[in-house]
């Protein structure tokens, strides 16, 4: 395993690397039924479109919060470990859409258990427009052998904002 | 809270609704067929020596949680397709509004959630607003809470959803 990324390797404005991704009609299923929802809008093109009066199926919020995870823990590795995690959805992602996910570091601390937090800012963008806008809180290590996977009850606080 | 609320929807406010245990429990297929739907490529979740390294052995992604509590699609002897969140679809109903989406999503993590756990919620209305209008149409916004617990009783991840249920503009 590579060196973890370890909290003083971190620091408020740091950008994420971008991640791209061109959404299709099998996306959007397979988010939908990876998460047991089976509301029409998201596999029903006449239901979409027709009832919900929208341009095509759309992507599930569930899954999106899979990719606000998948897209965070591709940066912080296996010991980043999600403790809060916020989003808005603004517009919807259809296939034939450009996902794009960009990330903003906005604090960083440890808190009164020694545990490291980092703040992001997260956008999901479908091709122009923004979709999505995500607030997290994700622990990492504090040095290379630290691990806040193995913290529980009362030194695991991810409410705090 | 909006005053001109139905008696029978603002008596629901912070009242424990719908305590139910999931219907199977947790497992790797789905787990796998989730982390595949975003390509996940976590080792947490394919390699089960970093598995047991880090989180003393597999367990589910964090933002799965609310795949627990959904129903599957069917199951012997259920004549209704039962719906999640309940409490979203009986507001719905109440206050006669047809459609709705949901507009905010925050999911609070606690212990993790491991494969063979059987995961138990509750809901909780905790408020609606007066009626409004948006590009979608006029309806009411609220907020709904789902607790997690695995079956030893351990807190997993609180869930709050804001809802927009609506009339389309005519």
């Amino acid at each position: 395993m590579t060196a973890p990324l370890t909290i003083d390797a971190v620091k408020v404005g740091d950008q994420l690397p971008p991640l791209s991704y061109d959404v299709t009609a099998t996306t959007v299923v397979v988010g939908a039924l990876a998460t047991r929802d089976w509301r029409p809008q998201h596999h029903d093109y006449h239901f979409a479109t027709v009832r919900n009066g929208v341009r095509d199926i759309f992507m599930n919020a569930p899954n999106q919060a899979a990719w606000f995870e998948r897209y965070i823990t591709d940066w912080t590795g296996p010991r980043g470990r999600l403790g809060k995690v916020g989003f808005r959805m603004k517009d919807s992602v259809f296939p034939g859409d450009t996902m794009t996910l960009r990330g903003t570091v906005t604090d960083v601390t440890v808190d009164d258990t020694g545990c490291g937090w980092v703040a992001l800012d997260v956008t999901m963008h479908a091709d122009d427009r923004l979709a999505t806008t995500c607030s997290a809180r994700v622990a990492i290590p504090t040095a290379t052998d630290d691990n806040p996977w193995a913290r529980r009850g009362e030194s695991w606080k991810p409410e705090q904002s | 809270m909006s005053e001109d609320l139905p008696a029978d929807v603002a008596a629901l406010i912070d009242q424990v609704q719908y305590e139910e245990a999931g219907e199977f429990p947790v497992e790797r297929g789905y787990i796998w067929t989730s982390a595949a739907s975003v390509e996940n490529g976590n080792p947490l979740f394919w390699d089960d020596k970093v598995a047991a390294e880090l989180t003393g052995g597999p367990i589910a992604p964090p933002s799965m949680l609310s795949t627990w509590f959904r129903p599957h699609h069917w199951a012997p002897g259920r004549e209704v397709q039962r719906l999640p969140l309940q409490v979203h679809f009986d507001l719905k109903e109440q206050l006669g509004l047809p459609e709705a989406v949901m507009t905010d999503n925050t999911i609070t993590f606690y212990e993790p959630v491991r494969p063979g756990d059987t995961i138990s919620t509750c809901q909780r209305l905790r408020s609606v607003s007066p009626e409004k209008q948006t590009k979608l149409g006029t309806g009411r916004f609220w907020v709904i809470d789902v607790e997690y617990r695995n079956e030893r009783g351990e807190l997993v991840g609180v869930e709050s959803w804001t809802g927009f249920g609506y009339r389309r503009a005519a």
